[in-house]
This record gives C-alpha cells, sequence and structure tokens, in this order.
C-alpha cells in the first residue's frame, strides 16, 4: 500500500531559503537552497517543494536556474512554484528538473493555464496550492498573489475548482498558521480533505512532529513542513520515525543485502 | 564503466532526472533523438511520462520503432521506465486500444475505479521482487520506490515478471527477458534504491 509522505518545503526568496512566518519572510535559513537539498535528501524525506515567494516576476529565469542547480541531488519528486502564469514557463520549469508544478494564483487568475497544464503533463503533475486566511468573520477564504488577495472564494468552493480544472493534489496552507507554531488549520482541512479525492497535503504552522499527526488525522494524504525542518539536525528522519511510532505507515529506508 | 548509454529523447516527459540519477551514480548519458544514432551505444533507457498513443505516435512520427527493435535484436541492453515500461507491451487501453512496442506478452490496463482507491497511483509503495536479475543485486524485496501512473502492465507471461506491487490489486511493477528491462516505478525518483537500481544497469554486462 502507499506509504504516507513526508514532504519538506523551501521557502525561496531571492535565491535563498528564508523563514516564512504568516507569509512574511524576513530570516534567511540557508543562503542556498542546494544545503538544504542536500540534507532531506540523506534525511529520508518522501517529497519536496520548492516555492518562489518573490513579490515580483523578475526573479523567475534566476529561479528555474536554481531548480535546475537543486535537481542534480535531488533524487525524491521535486515540485516547484511561483510565477508559473504561461505555458513557457513552466515548461522551463520541468526542463529544468522539476517533476510537478505547484500553482496558486492560476487557479483564480488564469484557469485556462491550470486546465492546459493539467492536459499536456497530466493530472499528477499540477498541484493546486491554496492558501487561506480568516477575516473578521473567522471564516477562512482563499487568498491569491502570496496572500495579497482575498479572492472572497471560500476553501471548498476553490477546492473544487482546483479539481475540476485537473489539479492532482491540493497544498493547504493556512496564512494565520504559518510560521504561527500551533500546528495546521486542522478544522478547515478537515473540510476540504472530506470533500476531494484527490490528495491532500497539510501545511502551514507546524512545531512539533505531534500536530503532523493533527494534519492525519484531519484527513490529510500528506504532511508538509517549511521551517521547522531546517532547524533540527535529521528532522526528518526524527519526524518519519515520530509518525512510524504512532503507527503511520511511513516509507523506510532502503534495505540492502549482499 | 565505459559502456555508452543513450536516453532516448522523443518528446515525452523528464529526461533530465534520468540523466542526473545516472550521473550520480557514475555514468554518463547522452539524450539521442536520430534512430540511427541508437547503434552506436551499448545500452539504451526509454524513459516517459504522458500519454500511451502520443508515445507512440511520436516514437512511429521519429523513425525510432525500427532502431529500437533492431537494438533488442542486437541485445543491447534496454531499459523502459514508466511510460517507457508500458510501450514495451502488446498493447495499451488507454483512450481506445494502441499497439505498443510488443516486446512482452503483456497488455496496459487501467486501474478500476472504486471507492477508496486513488487513481493515480502516486507516492511511495513497496515492489516485491518474483526473480532473480542483476538489475536488483543487492538490493532486498519489498522496499518502496516511487510511483505515479493511472495504467497498469497485465502481464501473460509469468516467467517475465520481476517485480509486482499492490494498489487495490496486485499489478507488474518490474519486467525483465533477457536484454530487456522494464520498471513502472521512477528509479530516478526511488532514492538510494532506485539509483542502485540504475548502478546495476549501467555496471551490468548482461543479464
Amino acid at each position: 500500500m502507499l506509504k504516507t509522505r513526508l514532504i519538506a518545503v523551501l521557502i525561496v526568496l531571492e535565491g535563498q531559503v528564508v523563514q516564512s512566518v504568516r507569509f512574511k519572510h524576513t530570516n534567511v535559513i540557508h543562503y542556498d537552497p542546494i544545503h538544504a537539498i542536500e540534507a532531506f535528501n540523506k534525511w529520508a524525506v518522501d517529497e519536496i517543494v520548492v516555492l518562489n515567494v518573490d513579490r515580483n516576476p523578475g526573479g523567475r529565469e534566476a529561479f528555474a536556474e536554481k531548480v535546475s542547480h537543486i535537481s542534480r541531488i535531488c533524487f525524491v519528486p521535486l515540485s516547484v512554484g511561483g510565477w508559473i502564469t504561461d505555458e513557457g514557463y513552466a515548461d522551463l520549469l520541468l526542463r529544468s528538473g522539476a517533476d510537478k508544478l505547484v500553482v496558486n494564483s492560476a487557479v483564480h487568475d488564469l484557469p485556462d493555464l491550470v486546465q492546459a497544464l493539467s492536459k499536456r503533463y497530466g493530472k499528477q503533475c499540477v498541484v493546486a496550492s491554496m492558501d487561506v486566511m480568516r477575516g473578521g468573520s473567522n471564516i477562512p477564504t482563499v487568498r491569491v498573489d502570496r496572500g495579497r488577495i482575498d479572492t472572497g472564494s471560500n476553501a471548498l468552493d476553490w477546492a473544487g475548482r482546483a479539481v475540476d480544472l485537473g489539479a492532482g493534489e491540493i497544498l493547504f496552507n493556512s496564512i494565520d498558521h504559518d510560521g504561527a507554531r500551533r500546528g495546521y488549520d486542522v478544522d478547515t482541512l478537515k473540510t476540504i480533505a472530506r470533500a476531494v479525492d484527490i490528495p491532500v497535503i497539510a501545511f502551514g504552522g507546524v512545531l512539533t512532529w505531534d500536530h503532523l499527526m493533527g494534519g492525519l488525522d484531519a484527513g490529510a494524504d500528506a504532511v508538509a513542513v517549511a521551517n521547522q525542518f531546517h532547524y533540527t539536525e535529521q528532522s526528518t528522519k526524527k519526524a518519519k520515525a515520530f509518525l512510524a511510532r504512532k503507527n503511520i505507515i511511513v516509507r523506510a529506508e532502503g534495505r540492502f543485502g549482499d | 564503466m565505459t559502456d555508452k548509454i543513450a536516453i532516448v529523447d522523443y518528446g515525452m516527459g523528464n529526461l533530465r532526472s534520468v540523466a542526473n540519477g545516472l550521473a550520480e551514480v557514475g555514468a554518463m548519458s547522452q539524450l539521442v533523438a536520430a534512430g540511427a544514432d541508437l547503434m552506436a551505444y551499448d545500452k539504451i533507457i526509454l524513459p516517459g511520462v504522458g500519454a500511451f498513443s502520443q508515445a507512440m505516435e511520436n516514437l512511429h512520427g521519429r523513425e525510432l520503432v525500427g532502431p529500437l527493435n533492431d537494438c533488442v535484436q542486437a541485445g543491447k541492453q534496454v531499459l523502459g521506465i514508466c511510460l517507457g515500461m508500458q510501450l514495451m507491451c502488446k498493447q495499451s487501453f488507454e483512450d481506445g486500444i494502441h499497439q505498443g512496442l510488443g516486446w512482452f506478452d503483456a497488455d496496459v490496463i487501467e486501474f478500476p475505479k472504486t471507492e477508496n482507491l486513488k487513481v493515480p497511483h502516486m507516492g511511495w509503495n513497496s515492489v516485491h521482487f518474483e526473480k532473480d536479475h542483476g538489475v536488483i543485486s543487492s538490493i532486498e524485496t519489498d522496499n518502496d520506490v516511487y510511483f505515479v501512473h493511472s495504467y497498469f502492465v497485465d502481464c501473460k507471461s509469468p516467467q517475465d515478471i520481476l517485480g509486482t506491487a499492490s494498489h487495490g490489486q496486485k499489478f507488474t511493477a518490474m519486467l525483465a527477458r533477457e536484454n530487456i528491462t522494464g520498471m513502472q516505478f521512477h528509479p530516478e525518483k526511488s532514492q538510494q534504491v532506485g539509483l542502485k537500481m540504475l548502478e546495476n544497469f549501467v555496471n551490468d554486462a548482461g543479464f
């Protein structure tokens, strides 16, 4: 049977891995993402997501160049996103060694593009990332453009639209929970995981490994972590060992004989 | 390790990852788009991601089918990865019925749509070895490898099945007969286990 996936996320700003706290990026974690990729590949991670959070598109060619560097030493599936606004750029990212494309604003602004990417490369290649935020009414709505624009759309409608456009997975994140160290937004996550039949990845807010269990209990198929995975040695290995102790079936490291 | 390795470039999928994986195990490879050039290589990798019919159309359109058959006849080691393994089969039922290269007596069929079974079959799953083979040398059975596919290989010749996996039902995850080998999963994205398979493919003179 399929194993529960543990995913490391790298938030990249101007070529550096940064810490993300409610979508603000002030502290640099790694000056070059290659160091993080190297570590995670040794630490039993199942998948890696790299997101370019630059507020303007000027650096996207340089980001693609970074992707081509890191893909050389990344031997787990690599998903990348940020400023995918046309098929040409999507193609460049894939040719740079990405396995999947992460779309966010495009689901709102460029639905035809999402549909075209799904048709051209297959559903498995398109990950719809959704960033929710609770307003004064405490009802989460989906935001795009690095959290700057409130689409007014509720999480469930948005997830349904992503599925209709041909997304193969949903990367669920909460701006309120991002970097807040109190676990995933499990309430919103639960409604989405129940409603869609594509895999949902929980993201945003993990401090303790118990928070990973919160995401899985809410129905997520995979759990993702950014900041916290960068701060401790062997983090992903330890997180996996924790999940295994909780009877979650995770990928074991390779076993070799004579 | 002076073997020359060709990765067949026929416009389907991420060839870069395969080349990266080979480089990691110390092997140089070339992307080869012209059928006439294939004979100059010792080992051939047929990768691929995407639709079966489009892939066969591309292989025919680029006049690669004849040269690929010649390579198999000449005894060259040929490895099909993901869609590449499916293309080695007799026929696929993906959006109609399409003829494949026909090297294995096998059909490519869709995972049945049932409750609780997510398709595509995507993620890490274990592969059970059904026989011995050079490409799995020193790798234990039931290790996890990375799969992404909606159609699977149903092989009619049990002796050609090298590995099986389960997703709702048991299916053929690896094929092997003489100099032809197929892997439904992505060895180049399957960490140490996958890289070891690539290394075995590179180093083994003959299976």
